[in-house]
């Protein structure tokens, strides 16, 4: 295949991610700028963080001013899913020389989803030139669509209180999904109770870190009763 | 907003994500490697308990003092969740969510 068939191709197979990391990239450039933020925030973490849901956990963070602690304990569970998504891809991506180093950075998980859906796609060369431009087209569609939300942020004039709400949305929409697509409910269970119980407690702005360490302990301790009713 | 405080908690995020996306590749890149029982585990069950979570985090700040400073957060995700359940449409079910709790919020419809 000609190049400009592979890009043709990368783009009309992003076309879906295209439009949702567009809006919930413009979500996340809003809600950036809303705490305070130059756009330059939201155009560097979308460039160099470039993970969807932590993004939005990340506004919290920055607002509440959280200690380094939480702030790495949380990334590392929040993407703890990434170590999956790698495993699928170790021989590939490691074949694909210095694209395969941005391929590692550059998986998410709709990036993921099509490099599994993307199928056989003539010979391995462009099948390897296909998951990376597919990569680089969707971290650009992020890119601007959060640049673009902090830009407008300034310059809109109607109401946008209650504009944060799409966050717990997004996370809602996660846990539905998570939820119908698992037989075994147990862990959604696990997190929610344990979560409430450090809220409660703990109140909002210490509860994070403990109910995070307390979900994983608590699903070590359960494997047994988690794991055979798989 | 401090520059610097806020520089290294997207730095330390930066960091640690980029450590879940090269771990897999540091630790199983070695073809003889197998990768043990209990990753496996857990790389199953933490996602939707972490999911589930945060969930609880987004709405940290209600109070159940009023019931005006949590019902518009109680509606909002159930609306979404429904939606969801309907339509599977990720944009429709956040779309519609967000919007209803702002109309709820701006009208102080509650209060």
């Amino acid at each position: 295949m000609s190049s400009r068939a592979i890009i043709k191709q990368a783009l009309l197979r992003t076309i879906p991610v295209m439009m949702g990391y567009l809006v919930l990239g413009i979500a996340f450039g809003l809600l950036l700028q809303k705490a305070g933020y130059h756009w330059v925030w939201a155009l560097g973490i979308s460039l160099f963080v470039f993970a969807g849901s932590m993004q939005f956990v990340l506004v919290g963070l920055l607002v509440q001013q959280a200690p380094l602690t939480t702030v790495a304990v949380t990334t590392l569970l929040v993407n703890s899913r990434h170590l999956f998504y790698g495993l699928s891809f170790i021989e590939r991506f490691k074949k694909m020389g210095k694209r395969g180093l941005y391929m590692i950075f550059a998986l998410t998980d709709e990036t993921y989803a099509l490099l599994c859906a993307a199928g056989e796609v003539g010979s391995t060369e462009d099948r390897d030139n296909l998951a990376w431009w597919m990569a680089l087209l969707n971290q650009s569609y992020w890119v601007i669509g959060s640049t673009l939300g902090a830009l407008l942020g300034s310059y809109i004039t109607f109401n946008i209180t209650g504009i944060e709400f799409a966050m717990t949305a997004l996370f809602t929409v996660i846990v539905v999904e998570q939820w119908l697509n698992s037989k075994n409910h147990l862990p959604s269970i696990v997190g929610f109770v344990c979560a409430t119980i450090a809220l409660i407690w703990l109140g909002p702005a210490q509860f994070l870190l403990p109910a995070l360490i307390v979900t994983v302990l608590m699903l070590l301790i359960m494997r047994n009763v988690v794991e055979p009713s798989r | 907003m401090n520059i610097l405080p806020s520089l290294l908690i997207v730095g330390v995020t930066a960091i640690c994500t980029l450590i879940t996306r090269v771990a897999p590749f540091l630790l199983f890149g070695n073809k003889n490697r197998t990768i043990p029982q209990a990753v496996i585990y857990i790389g199953e069950v933490l996602p939707p308990a972490v999911m589930a979570a945060l969930l609880i985090y987004c709405v940290k700040d209600i109070s159940c003092i009023r019931y005006s400073l949590w019902v518009n957060e109680i509606i909002g995700v159930i609306i979404t969740a429904l939606i969801h359940l309907k339509w599977r449409n990720t944009l429709l079910s956040i779309g519609v969510g967000t919007v209803v709790y702002m109309v709820l919020i701006q009208s102080a419809f509650f209060s």
